[in-house]
């Protein structure tokens, strides 16, 4: 969701690991590499990709502004087609009988009716055009700290991934124990500990 | 480091402490809250909290209490049977402004987070403005959520969970 929502939800992000320098050149590079593609006329179902946060409609990273401040500010889009299942359904068995009537046969093959139903699916997302969810996020390189401005989990597990492949440094999502193990105020001994807790019991 | 998928099932008994020790502090020490963070006024619980209940006798059960005026002795009740805040919506106020939002254990997520009110954007240039100032306004919750968090982590490694706050959760839960 977008970073100037009225209300927003931020899941939070180590990152570990440094880019090569020019850090600005190396991350607009990965950008445009990894930069979400028009599927509109295609047949794919999903598309996933790094997309411009002020113009999240023309991935293009040549010459959008990927830093505010000190911040590396863009989005994950995920654009996905819908297909509702009747009018799969639909097609499907028109083409079915259209297959029968022509085969002159009482049945079908399961292979071939999985055949069938790939193929209408293929077509239809070719008619369907994908609606396109937009995730910002920030990223403070100095600090290793990023922000991901949703709490969907498909869109955080997407995140990783992308962000992985796109940059090759690791994101370790901070909940209670990652918090813990990654905060710089605690000592050896206390990570230790960390590692043998067993939860409180506060009334017996 | 532990594998995470593992460690996020195993560790979610700590954001639930954390979150009962968050409710533990609003009601008993905001003089304590203060020195964590100098620039909160009041830190309250907001309209909603969630509780669950997973190692006693009650296991399993879940408690939702809402509303802007929700009476929180049932809430005190669960704790009292062995429960835990799992979910909690906070009102966080600094100087003259309010920051609202809700905070999970397990995830340490936030979400539905309502920061004070800014000038409209009404062209592309003030984009970069907007930005700049919705990161710091964020940051002011997220940066009060770190740092609670990293005092409740030191406290609950450390002797002083077992010899002094558990004592004192037990008691505020027990004269409930």
């Amino acid at each position: 969701m977008g970073i100037l929502s009225t209300s927003v939800s931020i899941t939070q992000y180590r990152v570990e690991g440094r880019l090569a320098d020019p850090v600005m050149e190396t991350v607009r590079a990965a950008l445009n590499k990894h930069a979400v593609d028009d599927i509109d006329n295609e047949a794919s179902e999903q598309v996933i990709g790094w997309t411009p946060l002020e113009n999240p409609f023309a991935p293009n990273f040549d010459s959008a502004d990927i830093i505010i401040d000190t911040t590396f500010v863009f989005s994950l889009r995920i654009d996905k087609k819908s297909i509702p299942t009747k009018v799969v359904q639909k097609h499907f068995d028109l083409e079915m009988k259209r297959r029968l009537k022509e085969s002159k046969r009482d049945f079908l093959a399961r292979a071939e009716k999985q055949e069938i139903r790939d193929r209408v699916v293929n077509v239809l997302s070719t008619r369907i055009p994908a609606t396109p969810n937009v995730y910002d996020l920030t990223w403070d390189y100095e600090a290793g700290q990023l922000w991901f401005f949703t709490n969907l989990k498909s869109a955080n597990e997407a995140l990783e991934s992308l962000f992985k492949q796109s940059f090759k440094l690791s994101l370790v999502r901070l909940f209670p124990y990652t918090a813990a193990e990654c905060s710089q105020d605690l000592s050896g001994p206390e990570k230790d500990n960390l590692n043998q807790l067993k939860p409180t019991v506060f009334m017996e | 480091m532990l594998d995470v998928a593992v460690a996020y099932s195993r560790y979610q008994f700590l954001g639930e402490e954390f979150l009962t020790w968050i409710w533990f502090m609003i009601e008993n020490d905001q003089a304590a809250l203060q020195k964590i963070d100098p620039e909160l006024a009041a830190l309250e619980v907001g309209r909603r909290m969630v509780l669950v209940n997973r190692h006693h006798r009650d296991a399993g059960e879940t408690v939702t209490i809402k509303g802007d005026h929700a009476g929180m002795e049932e809430g005190l009740l669960t704790l009292k049977k062995g429960g835990m805040v799992a979910e909690i919506h906070l009102v966080y106020r600094s100087g003259d402004h309010e920051w609202q939002f809700s905070l999970k254990g397990e995830s340490l997520n936030i979400s539905s987070l309502k920061v004070p009110a800014t000038g409209k954007v009404e062209s592309q240039e003030e984009v970069e403005g907007a930005i700049i100032e919705k990161i710091y306004l964020c940051d002011k919750a997220v940066g009060l959520i770190n740092r609670l968090y990293g005092r409740f982590i030191k406290l609950r490694l450390g002797n002083a969970w077992r010899q002094k706050v558990v004592p004192a959760m037990h008691r505020w839960i027990a004269s409930a």
